[in-house]
């Protein structure tokens, strides 16, 4: 698609742009670097550092009472956190976006990761979150948006997971 | 010895129109309900520790409105960490009310931290909140409606009171849809 064309981090931002997105929370992970920065150098949009992934669902929802659209940017491991706090969303049917990269499934080489990774579709699942999932860069963007228009048309919650195959493993050497 | 019922009502008793008030899990909740069915309060019933988070993000998106969240100590400290991001993204619109019992009340008075060696004021403290401070007396709610109407935030007062379990008073409705919309419509 010629309107999703750039870098997939570039997609991403620009579909924030185009549905009013204005708040941006984030515990970093590396796959979201690029979109953290241009977030941050967007006038327009408050990026807040989280000290625990569950924060930015609430955050998140007292944004949208107030009158802000915002988003979550986490890691696979961040979902395992939030799963008490994404009741919140659901009981009152405030719309929550939150976008996942993976880790754990594809190339991992901590094993570590496994276990939240493989867990993590499961988790959504279980809390009434519907998943987008993303295996292609060049799909990113509409994925985003999809997801982005269900959340805040619908009223409910909804994950973009950035597959690690598509993101690329992260690589360790030792010593 | 404060009583938190008591303090609650008097402190949002001439209440000014631009306040919205945000309330944790439990007796806070039936602690807010019982000064009245106001369209500009939404109580948490449920998701413990998200009620810090829920006031931040109020207070970003409506800067021209004071926020107040009145919650205990057992929700703060669930939610520790969210002292933190607070101070680091400050928001000047914001106080926090804790009222600290020591307890458990609603679920047969167990010992929170702060019964113990924790003290959640130096806890804001230390996480970067710089307006904070401690009251023990009711003789003190001026101070605390001067720290809600004018002085820059944010802000967290640590109210000492008397842990005792008190009349449940319910919100107009249970349902979340029904509440969070009356209070998003107030904005």
């Amino acid at each position: 698609m010629e309107k999703f064309s750039k870098d997939w981090r570039n997609d991403i931002y620009d579909v924030f742009k185009d549905i009013g997105i204005s708040l941006v929370s984030h515990i970093p992970d590396a796959g979201h670097t690029p979109l953290i920065d241009l977030c941050e150098k967007d006038n327009n949009i408050d990026v807040v550092t989280l000290t625990t992934e569950e924060e930015g669902v609430g955050l998140s929802c007292g944004a949208w009472a107030g009158g802000k659209k915002s988003a979550l940017l986490m890691q696979s491991s961040g979902v395992g956190n939030c799963i008490n706090a994404l009741a919140l969303p659901n009981i009152c049917r405030i719309p929550f976006l939150t976008i996942v990269s993976m880790r754990g499934e594809w190339g991992e080489f901590i094993p570590w990761q496994v276990p939240m990774g493989l867990g993590t579709p499961k988790v959504l699942e279980a809390m009434d979150v519907k998943i987008f999932r993303v295996d292609y860069k060049d799909e990113v963007g509409e994925t985003v948006n999809a997801a982005a228009n269900f959340a805040f048309n619908t009223r409910k919650s909804a994950a973009v997971l950035l597959s690690q195959k598509m993101i690329g493993a992260k690589q360790f050497k030792n010593g | 010895m404060i009583i938190r019922r008591d303090f609650v009502n008097r402190l949002l008793e001439d209440r000014k129109d631009n306040l919205r008030v945000v309330s944790g899990i439990g007796t806070s909740t039936w602690d807010l309900m019982s000064t009245g069915d106001e369209k500009n309060n939404f109580g948490f019933i449920g998701a413990m520790g998200q009620a810090l988070p829920f006031a931040l993000g109020l207070s970003i998106s409506q800067s021209d409105k004071k926020i107040l969240l009145i919650t205990g100590d057992g929700d703060t400290l669930m939610s520790l960490g969210s002292l933190a991001t607070i101070a680091n993204h400050p928001v000047c619109n914001l106080t926090v009310i804790v009222l600290d019992n020591e307890s458990y009340v609603e679920t047969g008075s167990q010992p929170t931290a702060t019964a113990g060696k924790t003290n959640l004021e130096l806890i804001a403290k230390g996480s970067g909140i710089e307006n904070t401070y401690t009251v023990f007396e009711r003789t003190d709610d001026y101070k605390v409606l001067k720290t809600i109407y004018e002085e820059d935030g944010p802000s967290l007062v640590v109210v000492k009171c008397k842990a005792e379990s008190t009349p449940l008073i319910f919100p107009h409705s249970f349902d979340g849809v029904t509440a969070i919309n009356r209070f998003k419509d107030t904005m």
